[in-house]
């Protein structure tokens, strides 16, 4: 699978943020987020800011619903595990929150670095209380995306939308 | 023994001050770091523009920032301990980033973890949360340790150009326990009930 044959995949999550009214994304700068990182940092009506850690997007995330806006995070999935403690703030105050996550280490993975929090991901978020939808096909992103929102923001649920190595597509190590 | 005790000794009672700083606070929102902060804040007096934490230990600073670009014709404070900050040291150069206008963080520091057995933070080792905040780019950062300057603080929290960091010396004589709700439910309903931001 190459990157650029799926490069359209992020205008859709783009899209479905619009729709929603999403004000404010936070994320932590990702290959598999790219185009979509880009498209938010150049909508001036989100608020695009930059992480140090992903912990830091859902206090982020908290405050923004706080103050009336829906925010989004985008993280990899080696950032799921920096978030765990802080979890508990949408957990014990109910806020609602959508991460989607790009996966590593878990198909045609070439660093070892990144399989053993690859492999606990989903399960990670399940035991955090969020619900999980997977993504592996190009043609299930404008769908799961636009429940994922909907589950979100109207259902007020805290929702991981994880996509899958292989919609990403195989990271390029080489220039 | 951390081989470096600098600190001068902290000439302000953490109660009084943010009473004092919270005094006609109007429609300040203040965000609490868990700990004695949080309970500090709810001795000034209960409020539902306070957003009380129990937990989510460095997470105080960003949930700041993230109301305070959703509501930039308001004013927020977070008001935390040394120790919540430190484990959310990078939430100030996320802020440090964003600039927001309207954010005041101010940090008891008591260069103690009050909570846990009063062992020492890193301030009590020499660590400047003032000089990591102009490090990244705060609009303002300035230590308090003279009860004089508390109103200068105060007026700071409403019209100060953010972001802006005060680090406060406390005493760590320890005080009484003042525990507001632990619902967490509850809290944010009330909060954004007062604010305006109910669907």
């Amino acid at each position: 699978m190459d990157d650029q044959t799926n490069i359209r995949w992020p205008d859709t999550i783009y899209d479905h943020f619009k729709r929603a009214g999403v004000r404010q994304v936070g994320y932590v700068p990702d290959a598999g987020h790219s185009r979509l990182i880009q498209l938010i940092c150049r909508d001036p009506e989100i608020a695009d800011v930059v992480l140090t850690t992903e912990e830091e997007g859902i206090g982020l995330v908290a405050g923004a619903h706080l103050g009336g806006q829906r925010a989004a995070l985008l993280m990899q999935s080696s950032g799921v595990g920096n978030c765990i403690n802080m979890f508990s703030l949408i957990r014990n105050c109910g806020f609602p929150c959508l991460v989607l996550v790009t996966m590593r280490g878990e198909f045609a993975e070439f660093n070892p670095w990144q399989v053993p929090m690859g492999s606990i991901t989903e399960p990670v978020l399940r035991l955090a209380g969020f619900l999980t939808y997977r993504i592996d096909r190009i043609e299930d992103v404008d769908d799961v995306v636009a429940a994922g929102c909907d589950m979100a923001f109207d259902g007020d649920q805290a929702v991981a939308i994880v996509l899958g190595q292989r919609l990403i597509g195989r990271k390029r190590w080489t220039k | 023994m951390n081989a470096r005790q600098t600190k001068a000794p902290a000439m302000l009672e953490r109660r009084q001050l943010v009473k004092d700083l919270l005094i006609d606070r109007d429609d300040l929102i203040v965000v609490c770091g868990l700990g004695s902060a949080t309970y500090d804040v709810a001795a000034a007096g209960d409020h539902p523009l306070n957003f009380y934490l129990w937990g989510a230990m460095g997470g105080a600073a960003m949930i700041g920032l993230g109301l305070a670009l959703a509501r930039p014709e308001r004013r927020v404070a977070v008001i935390t301990g040394d120790g919540e900050q430190l484990m959310g040291l990078g939430a100030l150069g996320t802020i440090g980033v964003k600039q927001p206008g309207n954010l005041v963080i101010v940090v008891l520091d008591n260069a103690h973890y009050g909570e846990t057995g009063m062992q020492a933070s890193h301030t009590a080792g020499g660590v400047d949360l003032v000089a990591v905040a102009k490090a990244c780019s705060f609009a303002d950062a300035l230590t308090l340790t003279d009860a004089k300057d508390i109103a200068r603080v105060r007026k700071l929290l409403h019209v100060g150009k953010g972001p802006i960091l005060v680090n406060a010396r406390i005493s760590n004589a320890e005080t009484p326990r003042f525990l507001p709700t632990r619902d967490g439910h509850a809290i944010k309903t009330r909060f954004m009930a007062a604010v305006g931001s109910l669907a």
